[in-house]
Order: C-alpha cells, then structure tokens, then sequence
C-alpha cells in the first residue's frame, strides 16, 4: 500500500480499475495516515471521516460497474474555502465557524461528477489573507521538510498535506501567489490556472478580480489530471472564459525542442537567496539542454507589483467581507442597535491581518483617497500587463523563482506586515496580468528545504506550461516525500 | 505620519469594524508604513493610461431567463444567527419614539 504514495493518480486510477485495491481500502489508507501524522503538520482543520468513506464505497460501486473516470474513488484534501454542501466551511475564520453551505462550488460539482473521496479540510490563512497559514483562527500547520518553519501560505494545508502524503492530491486558490508560494516551499507542484479558466462559483470570494482556483499535486501528472477536471466554463461564473479545455494530460512527453523561455532579469535581485538563484540556474540548463533556448527579457514595472497588488486586494477584500455583518449566516455579537451588533460580531469574528486588510482597503477607497491609490493602482497594473504583452512577443513562457527565500521560521514574520507580504513579490505580477503560472520542485537548499522553479505562460497556455514542466521534471528528479513521513 | 490613531479609528468606523484601544496604535504604525510603501507608486507617470480592472476583458454576461430551480427559503436561512419564519431577524434598525 505504501508504494501508493509513489504513483500518478493514472496509476492510481489503473489499480483501483484493476481491483488491486478498493476505493474503501485507499481512502482508509489515507485517514489512518492523517491519524498518525497530522498531529505533526496540522495540515487538516476536520477530516470528514463518515462522508469520504461513504464517497470511497459509491465510487467501488461505480467501479464493479466499469466506470472509470480519472478522479473516481481518488481521496482529496479541500482547503477550507470552497462551498461544499452539507459539510462545514469555514475559510479558516470564527466568523463562520459552523456555517454550513446550502450548495456546492462549481468546482465540487466538477469532482462530485468525477466521483472523487473528500477528505477532509485544509488548513489556510483566516479568508486567504497571508503568506505562512499563521493568520489562520484555528491553528499553526508545520512545513513537512522542517516542522519548526512555515508551510507557505495561504493554501498552507494544501501544500503540506500533499507534501506529507496526507491525501492524493488538493484544491488551493490563489490571489497573490497562495498556490504557487506553498507549493514551492513544501516541494509540490502548485497550479495557477488563467484567471476565468476555472469557475470560481461557490468558491468564498477574497479580491474577485485576482482570485483563482488551482490544484495542489506531487506531480506534473497528477496537475493534468486535476486541471481536466476542473477547468472549463461555467455559466454562474460571469468571469468564466467560454473556451474549451484541452486533455492536458497529452501535452505530457513531448519534447519542448526550439521553445523560447524567456529569463527576466527584474526576478534575479538582492535579496534573492543564494541557493535559490543557484537552484533556478541549474534548472536553466536542463531546459537548455532539452533543445529550450534562453531569452533574456526584461519586466521593468515588477518592482511596483507589490504596492499595486495590495492596494488592490485590500479595496476588493473591504467590499467583500462586508457580508459577514452577523445577519445571515456565522457569528453574530449582541450590540445595543444594529451598527453595534455589526462592530460587535466583526471585532469578535475577524483575526488581526484580515481587520489590517479590511482597513486598509476602506482606506484606499474612501473619498479623497480613491484615485490616489485605487485609481493608481489600476493604472499600474496596466503597465504591469503590458510588461507581459511585450515579453511574449519574444519568448513563449517565462522562468523565474517562485519566492525569493524558502521556508521561513514560524512567527519570524507575524509582527512585520510588509516584510511578510514582500515574500510574495515573483507571483504577485502574474495575477495582476492574469496570467497561468505553475510551481515544480527543483531542489533543496543547503538547511534541505526546498525551492520551487515558477513558470508563468501565456493567457490559455497551461497545457504547454505543463508540457515544459514535465519535460523538467523528469530530467531533475526531485525527492517528494519527507523521510519521518514515510 | 498619514494615519493617526484617529483616522484609523474613522476608518475603522466605516467599515463596522470595533477596534480595542492596543489595536488602535498598532494598526496605524503598521499602516503608515505600508501607505508610504504604497506611495512608491507615485514615482511612475500614469497620464493617459487606463486602469485595468480585470485582466481578462470582460463583457457584460447576459443568459436567457429562464425557469430555474433555486435554493428554498428554508435552505437559505438554515446558517441564520436569528430568524423568524422566513425572514432573517435584526435587532431594531429605526428608534420608535416611545
């Protein structure tokens, strides 16, 4: 059972077709080793022990009767943030604890269509707002690789429950990196689809115009298989790009012979951890070697994508958490009139970084200061977009680190706000441009930890993308699994 | 020093948010700093340049009206702190003058 954790989800969709094992079997399999390892990582807020095993045993059903799609019986971990009928959702916030979605996310219908096993809950930032799953109300998830540092943030649960083998594979959003950034601290790979490739209906909105759903998976492979499930549009979703998805699983094994992959100088900076610079040249030289050239290209607004990007997702932030007022559904306070009883059930219900957000979006927005910082802001995601634009027109993807450092210790960053939102510095232009970027491991630092190699691609491009990263990832074997979690 | 305790306080009250008095100082020594970061934005010339709101050009999504099925009333308030029948319930929202 144990060579499981070694496999694709093909070849865990082989042998649950081939009857070795039963859909039962796997999902036991998986719930034991979140028994036995989770009090160490942290990485599931609930199992939902009684509903996987019932999904586990409809899908052997389905199974006996010859059905075979990808993800049928194939246990997976839900970070907190998706509407999930019948089952409590919290976005890792007291001001929902116990709410219980009437409905499902566009993206759990896709995986109930798949007959897919839940899992349980994975642990994030409170709203997804933080770069470590510190910011989280309910617990602190380790990093697998050291449990003294931080998984990455804020699909913190996601990233180290696949890195731990406590689930096959997870779903995780991303605003400002919150995918990608984990994936790469905890040596996964990590999915940033296109914004409006996949339907973000029931998915718990924190910034709409750079929020996106994406998988969490050991392999390439496993990112395909999720990705085929997911995508598409969606008619709830009036942001859903009406195109239709390609089988990105063909894209895996071809060669990327001539492909152009541009190298952007504004990414190799100070502060750029030594190991890590070094790293991401080695993983140049094996595209170059695979028949890739290196184009040097040039980004120059990156250096403004932080300021933008925080202007930006803490002004749509303010306007989306101003339903959680206490009226219709989570916490509420009792207050003397009805603008007490919403200052009450907010104090009460909201962590500290999501208050800072919830102010300082107010702020940018309120009168006065609106085209100083919004409008700004809007203005220079403009020059951030077209820094991509003209990129593109000389090379096909783009190669850069995911995050400038690896895993930070726990609490090192809690009380500087601005230091912990500059680790997000390399994945925060590709949401501001809207463009698919994807997380592979490409090796440890000297402390072993390891460092993830982001490719962003042209708007659609993911197959490609996941092309070039499969082609990578079978030249530079990287290590997946944790030895203590073996 | 753009923020002041009072303003984040101001702030504060527009967004219903209640604040305890250690936040208070706290929030607006962290959130000067993160505005005069913000105003490193200001060094760029953006005349004349649009601001983009989505980076995916998105046109307004019409369908066609049709009959559909829709979450029940009962569904719908079943996560309410307080309700009554099939209204969510508020503490008084206009003063009745005694």
């Amino acid at each position: 059972m144990e060579n499981i954790l070694d496999m694709t989800l093909l070849e865990v969709q082989e042998v649950l077709r081939e009857r070795e094992i039963t859909a039962v079997e796997l999902t036991q399999f998986y719930l034991e080793r979140i028994r036995k390892h989770d009090g160490a990582v942290n990485a599931y807020l609930r199992t939902t022990e009684e509903e996987a095993l019932k999904m586990a045993s409809d899908a052997d059903g389905k199974i006996r009767q010859g059905e075979g799609r990808p993800l049928l019986g194939v246990p997976l971990g839900i970070k907190d943030i998706f509407c999930t009928k019948g089952i409590e959702t919290t976005c890792a916030s007291q001001i929902l604890k116990g709410f219980i979605p009437p409905y499902d996310a566009t993206v759990i219908r896709r995986l109930n269509e798949q007959g897919y096993v839940h899992l349980g809950r994975l642990n994030m930032d409170e709203f997804a707002m933080g770069s470590s799953t510190e910011n989280s109300s309910f617990q602190v998830t380790k990093n697998p690789w050291d449990l003294m540092r931080i998984p990455g943030g804020s699909s913190g649960g996601s990233a180290a429950s696949v890195a731990a083998g406590l689930c096959a594979a997870a779903l995780g959003t991303d605003t400002g990196g919150s995918i990608r950034q984990p994936a790469g601290l905890c040596g996964v790979v990590g999915m940033k689809p296109t914004y409006g490739r996949v339907s973000r209906y029931g998915l718990i909105a924190f910034a709409s115009s750079l929020d996106q759903i994406g998988p969490l998976t050991k392999n390439v492979t496993d990112c395909a298989v999720m990705m085929n499930a997911i995508a598409g549009y969606d008619p709830m979703d009036s942001t859903s790009i009406p195109e239709p998805v390609p089988d990105y699983t063909k894209y895996l094994g071809r060669d990327i012979k001539g492909m152009k992959i541009g190298i952007p100088k504004e990414y190799f900076i100070e502060g750029l951890e030594k190991d890590v610079g070094d790293a991401i040249k080695g993983a140049m030289a094996v595209f170059e070697k695979q028949g890739a050239s290196l184009v040097d290209i040039s980004l120059p607004y990156t250096e403004y994508a932080v300021a933008t990007y925080y202007v930006i997702c803490t002004a749509e932030a303010s306007s989306n958490l101003a339903r959680y007022d206490g009226v219709k559904y989570g916490l509420r306070s009792e207050g003397k009139d009805i603008i007490d009883m919403y200052k009450k059930t907010r104090l009460k219900g909201f962590g500290k970084e999501v208050k800072r957000r919830i102010i300082l979006g107010t702020y940018v927005l309120s009168s006065g200061y609106y085209d100083a910082y919004y409008g700004k802001a809007g203005r220079v995601r403009t020059l951030i977009r077209r820094d991509f634009d003209d990129a593109f027109r000389s090379c096909d993807m783009i190669l850069t680190p995911v995050s400038p450092t690896t895993a930070f210790k726990i609490g090192e960053r809690m009380e500087d706000p601005l230091a912990m939102y500059l680790s997000d510095i390399f994945t925060i232009p590709s949401n501001l441009a809207g463009l698919p970027a994807l997380s592979v491991p490409c090796g440890f630092d000297r402390n072993n930890l390891p460092i993830g190699l982001q490719i962003i691609g042209r708007p659609l491009d993911e197959g490609r993308m996941m092309q070039a990263a499969y082609v990578f990832e079978c030249e530079k074997v990287v290590k997946k699994i944790p030895a203590a979690f073996r | 020093m753009k923020i002041t305790p009072e303003v984040v306080e101001y702030v504060a009250h527009l967004a219903r948010l209640e604040l305890e008095p250690r936040e208070v100082e706290l929030y607006a020594a962290q959130l000067d700093r993160i505005l005069e970061y913000m105003d490193t934005l200001n060094r760029l010339d953006t005349a004349g340049i649009e601001p983009t709101s989505h980076a995916v050009p998105i046109v307004c999504v019409l369908r066609e009206d049709e009959v559909r099925d829709s979450l029940v009333g009962g569904d719908s308030l079943q996560n309410a702190p307080e309700r009554k029948g099939n209204f969510f319930k508020v503490p008084p929202i206009i003063e009745v003058e005694e």
